[in-house]
C-alpha cells in the first residue's frame, strides 16, 4: 500500500495557518478511515469493463431480437415462397384481373377460391386488401379528429381541464386490443347493425360502396371504426407533443403581425409542425395496419373482397389470429408465416419512418412509450 | 371579419371534436365498469371454468395462469430491458450504437404482437413440439425488452450529473458508481417504467394464441399449455354463451384495473422528479 506523501516543504516555511495548526504535524498524511478504503481497495479497471460489456450485451438484444424475429420468418415462409413466389400476393392461378375484378364487382357472380388449404392453392390478396381497406379508414376517420383534439387541447383549452383530458388520452391509448375488441363486439356492432349502416346505405348506396346485404353488422366499415378509436389516442397525442415543441417565439411573431388565433395556429404551429404531425399520422397506421384482436373480433372472416365496404372480409393480422392454430398442412402453416413475414417488413418501414419524421421535428428527445 | 368568423368556426370544430372523441371513449369506460362489476364476484377469482350451462364458474385458472406468464417474461424483459437502458444513458451517449439502439427499440415497440408470437412459435414450440407456457412468457418477454429500455433511458437521464460526478470524486468505481447511486436515485421511476411495460404487456392476447394455447383446466406447469386473461376473454367473447359473455366482461375489469392503476402511478411518480422520488 502507497501513501500519498504531500510535499513537506511548502507546509513548514507556510506562515501562521488560518486555524492555528503546528505546521510540525502536518508532515504526515491523515489516514482517515474512508482514505484508507478506498485506496485498499485497488484498480477497478476489470470490474468496470466487465460490467460495460454486460450493458452492451444487454442493449444489442435489441438489434438480437429483430434478428431472431426476421430469420424465423423468412425460414418459415421459405416453402411458400418457393411454391408462390411473389403471385403469393396477386390474384390465384387461373385467374386474369379482368376476371377478379369483375367478381368484385358484381355479388352475383362467385369468387375465385383464394384461399384453398385443401387444395394447396393460396393467395394473400383478400387479407391485403383487407388490411389496407381497414386502415385507410381508419385513419380517414380518426385524423382530423386526432388533429382537432390536439389543437384544443394544445392551444384552446383552459388549464384546468388540460391535465384530466390528456390522462384520459394516456390511459385510452393503453387499454389492450381485446378489451376494445369486447367492447365492439357487444356495443358497437348491434349500433353498426341497427343504425349506421341503414342509415348509410340509404345516404350513400348510390355510390355503389355501401350495400345492404350483410346484416350482420360486422364488416370492414366496422373494424375500421373501431381501428379508429384505437388510434386516435396515439396520434392526437403525438401531436400535441410536435405542436408544443415548436418555439414560443413562432407563436408571438405570428400574433405579432396581427393574426387571429387561429390563423396564429396555422401560420405559427402547424406549419412548423407539419412533419411531425405527417410522422403521427404515419405512426397511427403503422399501429391500424398490426392490429389484430380488435379487428378479428368484428371484421367478419370471410375470405372474399367485394366492392360494399359494409361487407364481411379478413385482414392479414386476423388470419393469422383465426387460422395459425388450427393449421395441420405445412404449406397452409408456411403459407401463414409468409402473410406474418410481410406484415412485419410492411411495419417496420412504416414505424421507420413515422420515427424519423417526428424525430426531425422533436429533435431526438426520447420518445413516448406507446 | 371574414377572418373572425373562421376562427370562431375553427374554434368551434376543435372543442366539437374534443367532444366526438371524448364523450364515446368516456362512454366505453362507464360501460365497460358496470358490465364488469355486474359479473364480478369473488368465485371470478376462486373458481375454474364451469361446462356451459352451469352457473358459478370462474377464471381462477386465468389469472393464475397470466401470473405465471408475467413472471417468466418480466424475469427474461426486466434485467435486460434495464440493462440496454443502463447502456444507452450511461456508457453510449452521444455514440452513434445508441442512436442506432434507440431507434431500433422504438421500431420495435410498434411491431405487431403477432409476429413475435409467431417467431417464438418457430424458434421454441417446433423444435419442442409442444405448447407451453415458457414460450409464452418468453414472447411476452421479449416484447418488455424494449419498452423498458426506453422508460429507463428516459429515468436516468433525468438524474442530475452532480450526483454521478460527485461519487465519481470520492473515488467509487464506476460500475458501483452507476448501480448504487445513479440507479438508486432513478429507482422509482424505472420501476414504474417496468410497471407500465407489464401492465402493456398483460394484455396482449395475440403473441399467446401459439405459444400459450390456453387451457381450460387448472395447470401450473411450465412445459405445458396454460391458460391467461386475455386469452380467455377472446374465447368467451367469441363464444355464444351468456355465462361466458358475463365472465369475459369481469375479465376485461379485472384488466382495465390494473392498466389504470398502473399508468396512474407512472403519472404520479414522474411528476415529483426524480431525486424527490428517491429513497
Amino acid at each position: 500500500m502507497e501513501e500519498i506523501r504531500i510535499s513537506q516543504v511548502q507546509l513548514q516555511t507556510e506562515p501562521d495557518s488560518p486555524d492555528g495548526r503546528q505546521p510540525a504535524e502536518a508532515g504526515e498524511v491523515e489516514s482517515s478511515a474512508i482514505r484508507t478504503f478506498l485506496l485498499s481497495r485497488g484498480n477497478s479497471a476489470i470490474a468496470d469493463r466487465g460490467f460495460k460489456w454486460l450493458m452492451v450485451l444487454c442493449a444489442l438484444s435489441i438489434f438480437g431480437i429483430v434478428a431472431l424475429i426476421a430469420v424465423q420468418l423468412v425460414k418459415g415462409s421459405q416453402l411458400s415462397w418457393n411454391k408462390f413466389g411473389l403471385g403469393f400476393f396477386s390474384w390465384p392461378a387461373g385467374f386474369t384481373f379482368g376476371s377478379v375484378f369483375k367478381a368484385i364487382m358484381d355479388s352475383n357472380l362467385p369468387q375465385p377460391n383464394y384461399w384453398d388449404p385443401v387444395n394447396g392453392q393460396f393467395s394473400a390478396l383478400p387479407f391485403v386488401y383487407g388490411t389496407l381497406l381497414t386502415s385507410v379508414l381508419a385513419l380517414l376517420m380518426a385524423v382530423p379528429l386526432a388533429i382537432g383534439v390536439a389543437i384544443f387541447l394544445t392551444e384552446m383549452c383552459p388549464g384546468v381541464l388540460r391535465g384530466p383530458l390528456s390522462f384520459l388520452t394516456e390511459l385510452l391509448a393503453a387499454i389492450p386490443s381485446v378489451v376494445y375488441g369486447l367492447w365492439a363486439m357487444f356495443v358497437l356492432v348491434p349500433l353498426m347493425r341497427e343504425h349506421v349502416n341503414p342509415w348509410l346505405v340509404g345516404l350513400l348506396g348510390w355510390t355503389g360502396l355501401f350495400s345492404d346485404d350483410n346484416p350482420t353488422g360486422l364488416g370492414f366499415f366496422s373494424a375500421g371504426v373501431i381501428l379508429a378509436v384505437m388510434i386516435l389516442p396515439i396520434i392526437s397525442s403525438l401531436t400535441r407533443e410536435v405542436m408544443t415543441a415548436v418555439p414560443h417565439s413562432q407563436r408571438e411573431a405570428v400574433l405579432a403581425l396581427g393574426a387571429t388565433r387561429w390563423e396564429m395556429i396555422r401560420m405559427g404551429v402547424l406549419r412548423n409542425a407539419r412533419i411531425g404531425i405527417v410522422g403521427a399520422i404515419i405512426l397511427g397506421l403503422g399501429r391500424a395496419l398490426g392490429e389484430t384482436m380488435a379487428v378479428t373480433m368484428v371484421i367478419g372472416n370471410s375470405i372474399e373482397i367485394h366492392r360494399s365496404l359494409l361487407s364481411n372480409g379478413n385482414s392479414m393480422a386476423s388470419v393469422i389470429a383465426n387460422q395459425f392454430s388450427e393449421a395441420s398442412d405445412n404449406l397452409h402453416l408456411s403459407a401463414l408465416i409468409e402473410i406474418g413475414l410481410a406484415l412485419f417488413i410492411v411495419t417496420i418501414v412504416v414505424n421507420a419512418l413515422a420515427q424519423l419524421l417526428v424525430w426531425a421535428v422533436t429533435r431526438g428527445a426520447p420518445a413516448r412509450v406507446n | 371579419m371574414f377572418r373572425e368568423l373562421t376562427d370562431g368556426v375553427v374554434t368551434g370544430l376543435a372543442m366539437l371534436a374534443t367532444v366526438v372523441v371524448v364523450a364515446p371513449l368516456v362512454a366505453i369506460f362507464v360501460y365497460l365498469i358496470y358490465k364488469g362489476a355486474s359479473s364480478l364476484s369473488l368465485s371470478f377469482f376462486t373458481r375454474l371454468p364451469r361446462p356451459v350451462g352451469e352457473a358459478g364458474g370462474g377464471m381462477a385458472n386465468a389469472i393464475v395462469g397470466s401470473a405465471i406468464l408475467l413472471g417468466i417474461a418480466s424475469l427474461i424483459g426486466v434485467p435486460v430491458g434495464i440493462g440496454g437502458g443502463i447502456f444507452l444513458a450511461e456508457f453510449g451517449r452521444g455514440t452513434k450504437l445508441a442512436d442506432a439502439i434507440r431507434f431500433t427499440a422504438d421500431v420495435l415497440n410498434g411491431v405487431p404482437s403477432i409476429v413475435m408470437g409467431i417467431a417464438i412459435y418457430a424458434l421454441i414450440v417446433v423444435p419442442q413440439n409442444h405448447f407451453s407456457a415458457f414460450s409464452g412468457g418468453v414472447a411476452l418477454g421479449i416484447m418488455m425488452i424494449p419498452t423498458v429500455c426506453r422508460t429507463t433511458e428516459e429515468m436516468l437521464l433525468m438524474v442530475p450529473h452532480a450526483v454521478r460526478e460527485a461519487a465519481l470524486a470520492l473515488g467509487v468505481p464506476n460500475w458501483r458508481s452507476v448501480l448504487s447511486i445513479t440507479v438508486k436515485t432513478a429507482s422509482p421511476g424505472i420501476i414504474t417504467g417496468c410497471m407500465l411495460a407489464f401492465a402493456r404487456v398483460a394484455g396482449e392476447t395475440a403473441p399467446l394464441i401459439f405459444t400459450a394455447l390456453g387451457n381450460s383446466f387448472w395447470s401450473t406447469s411450465l412445459n405445458q399449455p396454460i391458460a391467461a386473461l386475455p386469452l380467455q376473454i377472446w374465447v368467451y367473447a367469441q363464444s355464444p354463451y351468456e355465462d361466458w359473455h358475463r365472465l369475459a366482461w369481469a375479465g376485461a375489469l379485472v384488466l382495465i384495473i390494473l392498466i389504470v392503476t398502473a399508468v396512474s402511478l407512472v403519472r404520479y411518480v414522474t411528476s415529483r422528479g426524480v431525486l424527490k422520488g428517491a429513497s
